[in-house]
C-alpha cells in the first residue's frame, strides 16, 4: 500500500510541477495574510468584519507587486475582493439603514467578506492555462458560475451573441446555420452536469505535491446547463447515410477543435447557452458551449460555432498530441473521453487546522461520467475500514453529490478517505491499483485521469496535510 | 336551461373535449429553424482528416519554411524548433524524441508523437502564429510544415508538401494509438 511507484519526469513536467508549487504558495500566503485566526481557511466562519477590510485592501495593495498591475489596482479601487463590491459596516446594522432597493443597479454581487477565488496553473502562457476551483469553500453541490474552473488554449474571446451563428454541415441533407436567437426558439432541457478537466490532479501521481484540494482536484465543477440536445439540431438538418462522427469548434483564437462520435452526440450532447439560471459565462463558452455529460472537459467546446458531421474523426491536435495517455509500453490511449467515478473530502482538507478533538462533519463531493453515484464511504484509518457516508442531494446522472460524515476525533493522528461506487458497480481505485494497470512510468502521457482515493493526514495539533497513503 | 344543466353540460363537453387539449400539443416533424448555411460561407471552414479531405491548393516546401519559421514561429518555439519555455511564451519542443515513448522519459513532439502530418497543417492553419492566429497563408502553412517535417528528418529537404503529398507522408508514431480500453474490468468488485 505504501509502495512509492518510481517514477521520472521530463522537464517539462517538472517545471509544470514546480511553478503549480510556487502558485499554490503564493495563493496560500496571501490567504494566510488575510487570516487574522489560528483555525485556517476553511474551517468555520471566523468572526473577520472588524479588520477583514483592512487586510483586505493591503493584500490587494501587495498584489500590486506582481503582474497583474490593473487588477490590482482595480481592486484597491474597489476595497473589496473580485465580485464584491465594498460598504462600510455600521457598527449596529439595526440602528440605521441599509441600502436602498436595487441600489446595485439590479444585478447583486457576493458579499465583500467572502474572499474565495480561482488561481490560475502558472503556465508560461497566461492565454493557454487553467485556473482551479475552490473546492475547500465551495457550500453546497453547484459551483458559482464565477468560480467554475477554466481551461482556455488562446483566451477568452468576447463574442456578440447577436452576429454569432453556430454552422452545421457536413454530411447532412441540409447544410444550416442558427443564430443564438434560432437556437433558443428550440425545445431545451435544463440539466445538472459536472464538468471534469482530464488533467485534474495531474501532481498528484508520483507523490503528494500540492497542499489544498483546490491543488489537487480543483479542475472539477458543477452547473446546471440549459440548452438544446443535439439530437433536435440533427433532425432539423437531416444526417445522411454513414455519418459517425461530428467535428465541434470554437470561435476561440485557438479555433478548439475535437471529433466526438455521434453516438455521444445523439445521446446526450446540449448545445447550451444557460448556465446556472442565467446565460454562460465568457470564460464558460457564452454564447454556447457543448456539454457532453461526463467526457473529458477539453471535449465541451466552448463559442461553439460549428459541428461538422463526418464518416471519420478528424485527428484534430486535442486528438492526438494532447489529451492522449500515453501507456509504458509507448502506446497511448486515444479518445480517452470518460471521467470515471472519484470522489474527494473537502472538508477537512490540506492546509485546515481542526482546533481540537471534537465533532466535525466530514464532507465532500464524489461523481462519475457513467451515471449516478450510488455509494459513498469514508475511511478515518486510511483505507483499512470504511463507513457509508450520507448523500446529502439527491444523486442525478453524470452530476456531482454532496457527503458528510459525522465524525468524533479523539485527537489522534488519522487518515481520512472516501471512495464512491457508481450505478455500474464501479469502485473508485486506490493509486495503486491504478499505476499497478497503467504503469508508473508514464510521465506527461499519463498524466490525465487520475481518478484514485484522496488521503488527508490529520495531525494530532489538527493540522490536515495532503498524503499518499 | 336551469343552471345545474348548463354547469353539467359544460362539464361533459370539457370533458369531452380533453383529448383534444392533448393534441394542443404539437410534435413538429421538423422546426424550420434556421436557414440554410451558403457554400461561400462554408467555404471558410476546414478541419484536415488523415486522409487529406479539405487540404486547400498551393503547395510549399522546406526551403520557402525556413523563412516562415523564422519570422513567424522561431521566436515561441526557438531557433533550432528546440521550443522556449520563458515565460509569457511556452512554445512547445518540435523536434527530437524518438524512440523515447516507451521510456520513462518520454519527449513527446511532432517529430517522436504526432501521429499524422495532415494535423500538423491543420493545426498551424488554426492556430498559428499563437499571437496572429489564421495570419498564415495556405503556401505559407505547406512550408512551413515541409520545413517542419523536413528539420524532423520524415521527408527530405527537397519534397513538396501539397493536398497530394502531405496525407502519404507517413510519421513515425503513424501506429502509436490505441483506443480506449476502460473501464478497466479489474476495478469492479
Amino acid at each position: 500500500m505504501d509502495k512509492t511507484p518510481t517514477l521520472v519526469l521530463d522537464d517539462k513536467t517538472r517545471q509544470m510541477i514546480d511553478q503549480m508549487i510556487i502558485a499554490e504558495q503564493r495563493h496560500l500566503a496571501k490567504r494566510h495574510d488575510e487570516e487574522a485566526c489560528a483555525c485556517r481557511e476553511g474551517m468555520f466562519p471566523r468572526d473577520m468584519a472588524a479588520n477583514r477590510r483592512s487586510v483586505l485592501f493591503a493584500a490587494g495593495s501587495s498584489a500590486a507587486a506582481a503582474a497583474m498591475l490593473a487588477t490590482a489596482a482595480r481592486a484597491a479601487e474597489r476595497k473589496a475582493p473580485p465580485g464584491a463590491e465594498f460598504f462600510e459596516p455600521p457598527a449596529d446594522p439595526t440602528k440605521e439603514l441599509g441600502r436602498a432597493v436595487a441600489a446595485d443597479e439590479g444585478y447583486g454581487s457576493r458579499s465583500q467578506f467572502e474572499t474565495e477565488v480561482r488561481w490560475r496553473y502558472p503556465t508560461a502562457n497566461e492565454y493557454t492555462s487553467w485556473s482551479m476551483t475552490p473546492l475547500d469553500q465551495m457550500v453546497g453541490n453547484l459551483t458559482p458560475s464565477g468560480l467554475h474552473f477554466e481551461r482556455h488554449h488562446a483566451g477568452t474571446p468576447t463574442i456578440d451573441p447577436s452576429k454569432h451563428m453556430l454552422f452545421v454541415h457536413g454530411m447532412v441533407q441540409t447544410a444550416k446555420k442558427f443564430s443564438m436567437a434560432d437556437l433558443k426558439r428550440f425545445p431545451y432541457i435544463v440539466r445538472k452536469h459536472f464538468i471534469e478537466c482530464s488533467g485534474n490532479g495531474l501532481t498528484e501521481w508520483v507523490k503528494p505535491t500540492l497542499k489544498t484540494v483546490q491543488g489537487t482536484h480543483g479542475l472539477i465543477s458543477t452547473s446546471e446547463w440549459t440548452g438544446v440536445p443535439f439530437a433536435a439540431i440533427a433532425r432539423e438538418v437531416g444526417l445522411k447515410q454513414g455519418v459517425a462522427w461530428v467535428l465541434a469548434e470554437g470561435a476561440d483564437a485557438a479555433v478548439m477543435t475535437r471529433s466526438i462520435p455521434l453516438e455521444k452526440m445523439l445521446k446526450d450532447a446540449i448545445l447550451a447557452y444557460g448556465q446556472n439560471g442565467e446565460a454562460i459565462r465568457p470564460e464558460q463558452g457564452y454564447p454556447l458551449r457543448l456539454i457532453l455529460p461526463g467526457w473529458e472537459g477539453n471535449t465541451h467546446i466552448k463559442w461553439l460555432r460549428r459541428l461538422e458531421l463526418s464518416d471519420k474523426p478528424f485527428m484534430t491536435r486535442e486528438e492526438t498530441s494532447k489529451y492522449t495517455d500515453l501507456m509504458p509500453n509507448g502506446k497511448a490511449r486515444q479518445f480517452s473521453f470518460e471521467m470515471e467515478a472519484k470522489s474527494v473530502i473537502t472538508f477537512p482538507s490540506g492546509e485546515m487546522k481542526l482546533p481540537g478533538p471534537g465533532f466535525y462533519n466530514i464532507s465532500g463531493l464524489a461523481w462519475s461520467a457513467r451515471g449516478r453515484v450510488q455509494s459513498v464511504d469514508v475511511s478515518i484509518d486510511g483505507g483499512k475500514t470504511w463507513y457509508p457516508a450520507r448523500l446529502d442531494t439527491v444523486p442525478e446522472p453524470i452530476s456531482t453529490v454532496r457527503f458528510s460524515f459525522p465524525w468524533s476525533w479523539n485527537g489522534e493522528r488519522c487518515v481520512l478517505q472516501s471512495r464512491c461506487t457508481d450505478e455500474t458497480g464501479y469502485l473508485q481505485p486506490t493509486l495503486a491499483q491504478l499505476t499497478a494497470i497503467r504503469g508508473a512510468n508514464g510521465p506527461f502521457g499519463s498524466v490525465y485521469h487520475l481518478n484514485a482515493i484522496q488521503s488527508w493526514a490529520v495531525a494530532a495539533d489538527g493540522s490536515v496535510s495532503n498524503v499518499h497513503a | 336551461m336551469s343552471m345545474r344543466k348548463i354547469c353539467w353540460a359544460a362539464a361533459c363537453l370539457s370533458v369531452a373535449l380533453a383529448p383534444l387539449h392533448a393534441f394542443g400539443q404539437t410534435q413538429e416533424a421538423s422546426y424550420g429553424f434556421g436557414t440554410a448555411a451558403r457554400p461561400e460561407e462554408l467555404a471558410a471552414f476546414f478541419g484536415i482528416p488523415s486522409d487529406g479531405a479539405g487540404l486547400p491548393p498551393g503547395s510549399g516546401d522546406a526551403a520557402k519554411g525556413a523563412t516562415v519559421y523564422a519570422d513567424k514561429c522561431a521566436a515561441c518555439h526557438g531557433k533550432q524548433l528546440e521550443g522556449n519555455p520563458a515565460k509569457g511564451i511556452g512554445g512547445d519542443k518540435l523536434l527530437g524524441g524518438r524512440g523515447t515513448l516507451a521510456s520513462k522519459t518520454p519527449i513527446k513532439t511532432v517529430e517522436s508523437y504526432w501521429p499524422y502530418a495532415t494535423t500538423l497543417f491543420d493545426y498551424v492553419k488554426r492556430s498559428m502564429p499563437f499571437n496572429a492566429p489564421g495570419s498564415l497563408s495556405d503556401e505559407e502553412v505547406y512550408s512551413v510544415v515541409a520545413y517542419i517535417l523536413s528539420e524532423a528528418k520524415i521527408i527530405t529537404p527537397v519534397e513538396k508538401m501539397d493536398a497530394t503529398t502531405l496525407p502519404k507522408v507517413v510519421m513515425p508514431n503513424r501506429d502509436g494509438f490505441e483506443p480506449d480500453p476502460r473501464p478497466e474490468v479489474q476495478l469492479y468488485r
